[in-house]
């Protein structure tokens, strides 16, 4: 029988894995921006576990704001890179070095 | 569940700038010729209206207002800090729209995306609810995702919308996870329910989403170790945005840490001030540091921000009335300080120049010494010398963080402040002991001068009489508070 802790250690490890993919990752602003969304995703999983585990349905609710935000931000995410390649014909995480000081 | 009119009454301001970013979209789209100026106007006249709307909704002696099912509340201190939103936007409007005529990118989409993130700050600065906080909060940080790109041609706006996109969304991850998690302890959404049921909920589970909650908020105050993003997107981004960014979200970002930390997790004070304390050290260590080797100004500034951003937060490091009261005011004297520093940055620059590095402030004096009498008044304040309104912000923090007991973060403070003021001071002497290495005049609309004369003058009076602005502050959070008690 699967338990509320079964599905937090599952949204804790995609938590992980999309924190992971975006600190490590160096070659593809497009992997980043598909970690942002599994991050989203590991958060969602957390509200529905709690909210079916509390019998309350806020949680659920939540979800489904989470779900239209995501969706917003990776327009505008995407609209930024597609600003980005057509300035500097890369989308490479390292070739973005014109900011230092 | 049912509704009642009277809900609409303490949401008046946000829903007429709502219907105001509609009829601006209208105009964005239909009336493209004569958009821009009208645009312009539109906005200013929101904000204005919102403005009148906001201060006369407010009664300073009324406890607070719960709305829509107490999701929504309306109160002294949301309305003090949503008036200095309104005025921070005008002010940074006026200032940025010579700057981007200049740079002909001054589309109508900046005014509309600049009332959007106001409307994200308004909603922000109100909630009562975990998912009224989110939904502001992604409202301002995608309007002002999309504004630092807003130079869509120049490789470093995009840059620096990139990172800001990337990170923005990483501190939106971990402040939703924190709230899963503070979600799953208490069982509310609700910030005053989850007040409530904060002592019998599982610790373990608190703590843990406590501490995501505080990195997500530092991420979005951007102080140490969460502020990677703040030179960069600070110089990267066109100077009229860097105006917006470094003003009126940190008010906002103010109400996130008072609403959530102080408003709903009281009892868990002990646990987030610790993290705080160290995000405060951290901050003005490295701001302070960081900014003395900077030449470029726009990142010097994003470097004293990050320093100012800890000092803020020192006020909530004693958890009563006047710790909170003093951080409200140290985010206002902030927010007015920043726009100035800005502005003059806005003012130097012209048509294909920058005036980015120190260097062009050198012989400031000569070229016009009213302005730079008003930029030694600026570097002054935030330096914290007296009597400006930068010195009083500082002693009332650092007043409010000896009662709490830290005398050692007082002390680290003082004397980094004392490293902070070579920088600034630098920055006075460049402009009356070194000639000028650019002799053109300086050519700026009449709008910007008269209002960036009115903000330098600001203060210096804020700074000469300071005691109505920190009685309002007071009064604000003695209503925010007393009714957090009661539930």
């Amino acid at each position: 029988m699967l338990s509320l802790t079964h599905y937090l250690i599952l949204g804790a490890i995609l938590f992980a894995i999309s924190v992971a993919g975006i600190f490590l990752n160096r070659k593809n602003l497009i992997v980043l921006l598909m970690s942002v969304e599994l991050m989203l995703l590991a958060v969602n999983t957390n509200f529905i576990a709690f909210s079916r585990y509390l019998g309350n349905i806020d949680g659920q609710i939540f979800v489904f704001f989470i779900l239209t935000v995501a969706a917003a931000e990776s327009a505008i995410g995407l609209a930024i890179l597609v600003a980005l390649f057509r300035n500097r014909r890369t989308i490479h995480v390292d070739d973005l070095d014109s900011l230092k000081g | 569940m049912n509704f009642d009119v009277s809900n609409l009454y303490a949401a008046t301001a946000e829903i007429f700038v709502a219907i105001m970013i509609l009829m601006v979209m209208l105009v964005t789209a239909f009336a493209r010729d004569i958009a821009r100026g009208l645009a312009y106007s539109l906005a200013q006249l929101t904000l204005i209206i919102a403005a009148f709307i906001t201060f006369f909704t407010l009664d300073a002696e009324a406890k607070s207002e719960f709305a829509f099912n107490n999701m929504f509340v309306h109160d002294l201190a949301g309305s003090i800090l949503k008036l200095m939103v309104y005025l921070s936007m005008m002010v940074a409007l006026i200032y940025g729209r010579g700057y981007l005529a200049d740079r002909k990118i001054e589309r109508p989409e900046y005014y509309l995306l600049a009332l959007l993130t106001t409307l994200g700050m308004m909603v922000m600065i109100t909630a009562n609810h975990l998912l009224v906080l989110y939904v502001g909060l992604e409202m301002m940080s995608l309007s002002l995702y999309a504004l630092v790109a807003f130079d869509r041609d120049a490789v470093r706006s995009t840059e620096a919308g990139m990172k800001y996109f990337v990170l923005g969304a990483l501190a939106s991850g971990l402040l939703l996870y924190g709230m899963s998690m503070i979600y799953g302890a208490t069982g509310s959404l609700e910030l005053s329910v989850v007040k409530q049921a904060v002592p019998g909920a599982d610790s373990a589970v608190l703590l843990f989403g406590l501490v995501f909650l505080v990195a997500g908020v530092s991420f979005k105050l951007g102080v140490a170790p969460f502020h990677m993003w703040v030179p960069d997107v600070y110089q990267g981004s066109p100077t009229a945005v860097t105006l917006i960014l470094s003003s009126a979200p940190k008010l906002a970002a103010f109400a996130m840490a008072m609403r959530l930390l102080g408003g709903a997790l009281p009892d868990l004070a002990e646990h987030w001030q610790t993290m705080l304390m160290l995000v405060v050290v951290a901050s003005i260590v490295l701001g302070n540091f960081a900014a003395l080797a900077q030449r470029n100004i726009k990142r010097m500034l994003a470097y004293s921000g990050i320093s100012h951003m800890g000092f803020m937060l020192m006020g909530l490091l004693s958890g009563d009335g006047m710790g909170y009261s003093s951080a409200m005011f140290y985010a206002i004297a902030y927010a007015l300080m920043t726009l100035a520093a800005f502005g003059m940055v806005v003012l130097l620059s012209r048509e294909g120049f920058e005036a980015e590095n120190i260097e062009d402030f050198k012989g400031l004096n000569r070229r016009n010494s009213w302005f730079a009498l008003l930029m030694l008044f600026v570097m002054f304040s935030m330096a914290g010398i007296p009597f400006f309104v930068g010195f009083f912000a500082k002693f009332s923090v650092l007043q409010a963080v000896i009662q709490a007991g830290h005398l050692w973060i007082a002390v680290l403070a003082v004397l980094m402040s004392l490293i902070g003021a070579f920088y600034y001071l630098r920055v006075v002497k460049f402009m009356y002991f070194d000639e000028p290495a650019d002799s053109a005049p300086l050519n700026a609309s009449g709008e910007l001068l008269v209002m960036l004369s009115i903000n330098g003058v600001a203060i210096a009076l804020l700074g000469l009489m300071p005691g109505t602005l920190m009685q309002w502050c007071e009064g604000a959070m003695k209503v925010t508070f007393a009714a957090a008690v009661g539930g």
